[in-house]
């Protein structure tokens, strides 16, 4: 195999895709022909480095240079200049927006520094596109390992030793949850991958899938050995484009390896993988629905028990794991339960992955360690709050979620703090909100999504959650009073005891962790008719200051529906009856003269 | 390419790729290599710098020695190409001048595996701002 002297890296992640990175990968590959280095340097399209805020990301190896938002028409100049002449691309460089020093080696930027890439490892490392970069780095040595030198129960055993949890929000330890499967007898068995990730502003599973497919594919055939299954199934949706043409790239590679297929390595163990598509329904991440989804039946949960361990897909044994939990098991088999439970906290081992969303600075992908505190993961990582707002609250565990506030920033994310405060692990989405945004209207956004996707099948959840929206959606029009907050509450509570799966259990989480943090703004909807942020449009009223408004005329002049009326060089006047609250006279005013109440 | 049959053959296949991704393994962690530097603007390629370099990739390879080789622009040392900086993990950058395959050898065998300074050392008179 030849080798390289130099490794241009891409980020080949939807996002950076989006911002044209394979143009920039051909204008490399071209530049580099021109030269006749194409021998000596290798381009190489990888999944996602994370830093998305500022894709697409080049990077240049061996001296780690971290180019950001690269555009096509640069790739002569990086080739030209760093390649061959050895000078940095200044112009492309990183700038710490705290210190104001261009940071050239990704190790030292702040968004990199707190993190410990585990689940991520190979993501923006390896080309997911070929298998023999997997297998250089670590890549079916798992597998073989557990083949070859373990029994399934050593290998269940050293999951449960491990302290892997379910990292698509339950938390449920994924030990445990093997070795129940492994206790059913059945003639048939199957592993499922959970790749339905709903959550809005998530995309943590679909990078690793897009970044490193063959993790997934290794871990899944190691669950399969462990309880005793041939067949392994990923429930994807149909949405995921690029991650579904990657995971085939990836299952057809490992098939002509042996990788998958019959007779394992020398072993005797057969496994084989399939992939079905959804059509991108939330309830679909429940467990039992996505089961009945691949079967072809409407995507309803049913009650548990019976688990889908003991009759699951077509009524037989199957283990249901996120992408996630799968990504972290080779590395626990090839450095050993003792390694990976040291990092986290005692009762939640390992790492996380987040989407960070919302008003943040560094939007993008990240992996910590249990036990980081948000304030770390907002400020330290992600830069702090877009245009230096003020942090107002932040948003974890999706629709199921809660909002947490300043007061929450000190603790230490894992399962059960998350929970105390009372919000969610989740599957890991992060939106941050600051000044601007109104908490009711936040709550109503979830309580929409989450009456969009119920499924319907029970009472308390089909009409509860869409009574929840009515009420909210009165406050936000200034017609709520303070009985209905009451309501709200009481209502939530019913929904959350009675609904019959995770969904309903969970939707009223983001209005009721509003209402308890922020009581205030509720208050001020319900009583004085004012939305705090000037986000809720019925409660807005643009006024002019009749100290600072010296009758220009201008706004007069520029109103869609001439509510605004007064005498050159007089005071004017906007008669709020007419106002469609448009904003189009506080753009043009000069003087500042008006201003939202 | 064939089917992989066994644990052996998986570890075989595994060996044989790692040289290739080696350079990517290393970079994660640059300072704790060697990292040598080969002036390669024209005046060092005209005084055989790119022969140096493919040397250095080899020779440090091959004696085991943890390294990244990576070219660079002009020193400024025209009077002295080819010119190479090595950086010991932890250690100040030192700069070598009249580099040949000769004194590429010297400069491993003495400077990188036992400390020993050579003879052609210039002392570096700029800071770069990759230093922070």
């Amino acid at each position: 195999m030849e080798k390289y002297k130099m490794h241009i890296l891409i980020c080949g992640g939807t996002g950076c895709r989006a911002s044209a990175s394979e143009a920039i990968q051909n204008n490399l590959q071209d530049a580099l022909k021109a030269k006749g280095l194409e021998e000596e340097v290798q381009v190489v399209m990888t999944g996602c480095f994370g830093f998305c805020e500022k894709g697409p990301i080049v990077k240049i190896l061996p001296d780690n240079t971290f180019y950001i938002e690269v555009k096509p028409e640069d790739a002569e100049e990086i080739i030209e200049e760093h390649i061959i002449k050895g000078r940095k691309v200044m112009r492309l460089l990183y700038t710490d927006p705290e210190k104001k020093e261009v940071v050239s080696d990704s190790k030292h930027m702040g968004f990199y520094k707190k993190q410990i890439r585990i689940a991520l490892r190979n993501c923006g490392f390896i080309n997911p596109e070929n298998i023999d970069e997997y297998i250089a780095t670590e890549g079916y040595a798992a597998l073989g390992k557990c083949l070859t030198e373990m029994t399934p129960q050593a290998v269940i055993d050293e999951i449960k030793e491990s302290g892997l949890r379910g990292r698509g929000g339950g938390g449920f330890p994924t030990g445990l949850k093997w070795e129940f499967a492994s206790k059913n007898e059945a003639d048939q068995k199957y592993v499922v991958c959970n790749a339905d990730e709903g959550d809005p502003g998530a995309f943590m599973d679909r990078s690793i899938l897009e970044g490193d497919p063959h993790s997934v594919l290794e871990a899944m055939a190691i669950c399969g050995y462990t309880m005793g299954a041939d067949k392994g199934l990923i429930y994807i949706r149909a949405e995921y484009p690029l991650a579904i043409d990657r995971l085939k790239v990836a299952i057809k590679q490992a098939r002509e390896y042996g990788l998958l297929g019959n007779d394992i390595l020398g072993s005797g163990f057969n496994f084989d993988v399939e992939m079905r598509y959804g059509a991108g329904a939330f309830v679909c991440g429940e467990e039992t629905a996505l089961i009945h989804s691949m079967e072809g039946l409407r995507g309803e949960p049913t009650v548990k028990p019976p688990f889908p361990a003991e009759s699951g897909y077509n009524g037989k044994p199957t283990n249901v794991n996120n992408v996630e939990t799968f990504a972290n098991i080779p590395v626990i088999i090839n450095k050993g339960a003792g390694w990976f439970n040291k990092i986290g906290t005692e009762k939640s081992t390992g790492t996380k992955v987040f989407a960070l969303a919302g008003k943040i600075n560094n939007v993008g992908l990240i992996e910590v360690p249990m036990g980081t505190t948000l304030r770390e993961v907002i400020y330290e990582i992600g830069g702090g709050i877009k245009d230096g707002k003020k942090f107002k609250a932040v948003q974890t565990g999706g629709p199921s979620g809660g909002c947490l506030t300043e007061k929450h920033l000190d603790t230490p994310i894992d399962f059960d703090n998350l929970l105390a405060v009372g919000s969610m692990m989740g599957s890991g989405g992060m939106i941050v909100m600051d000044e601007d945004d109104c908490m009711v209207s936040v709550a109503k956004f979830y309580l929409d999504f989450t009456v969009e996707e119920s499924c319907g099948k029970c009472t308390p959840c089909r009409v509860g959650n869409k009574r929840l929206y009515e009420l909210l959606d009165k406050i936000t029009e200034g017609k709520g009073t303070k009985e209905d907050l009451d309501l709200l509450r009481n209502l939530s509570t019913v929904i959350k005891d009675t609904s019959l799966c995770g969904l309903g259990q969970t939707s009223p989480n983001p209005v009721l962790s509003t209402i308890e943090n922020f009581y205030d703004e509720y208050i001020a909807h319900v009583e004085e008719h004012k939305c705090p942020s000037g986000q809720c449009k019925a409660l807005m009223q643009y006024v002019i200051d009749p100290e600072l408004c010296v009758g220009c005329t201008l706004c007069a002049r520029n109103c869609p529906v001439d509510c605004i009326a007064g005498d050159r060089k007089e005071a004017h006047i906007i008669d709020t009856a007419k106002c469609i609250k448009c904003g189009a006279c506080m753009e043009k005013c000069k003087f500042n003269a008006i201003s939202i109440q | 390419m064939a089917k992989v049959k066994s644990l052996a053959d998986l570890k075989k296949i595994k060996e044989e790729l790692h040289a290739k991704m080696d350079l990517r393994e290393k970079s994660n962690d640059p300072e704790a290599q060697v990292q040598i530097k080969v002036g390669m603007a024209t005046c060092g390629i005209a005084s055989g710098a790119k022969e140096v370099m493919e040397f250095l990739i080899e020779a440090t390879a091959k004696r085991g020695i943890n390294s990244i080789v990576t070219q660079t622009g002009c020193m400024g040392y025209c009077y002295a190409e080819p010119t190479i900086e090595v950086t010991m993990p932890g250690k100040e950058p030192v700069v070598f001048g009249d580099v040949d395959l000769k004194k590429a050898d010297e400069v491993i065998e003495k400077y990188i595996k036992q400390g020993e300074l050579v003879d052609g050392i210039i002392p570096v008179n700029y800071k770069t701002i990759d230093n922070n």
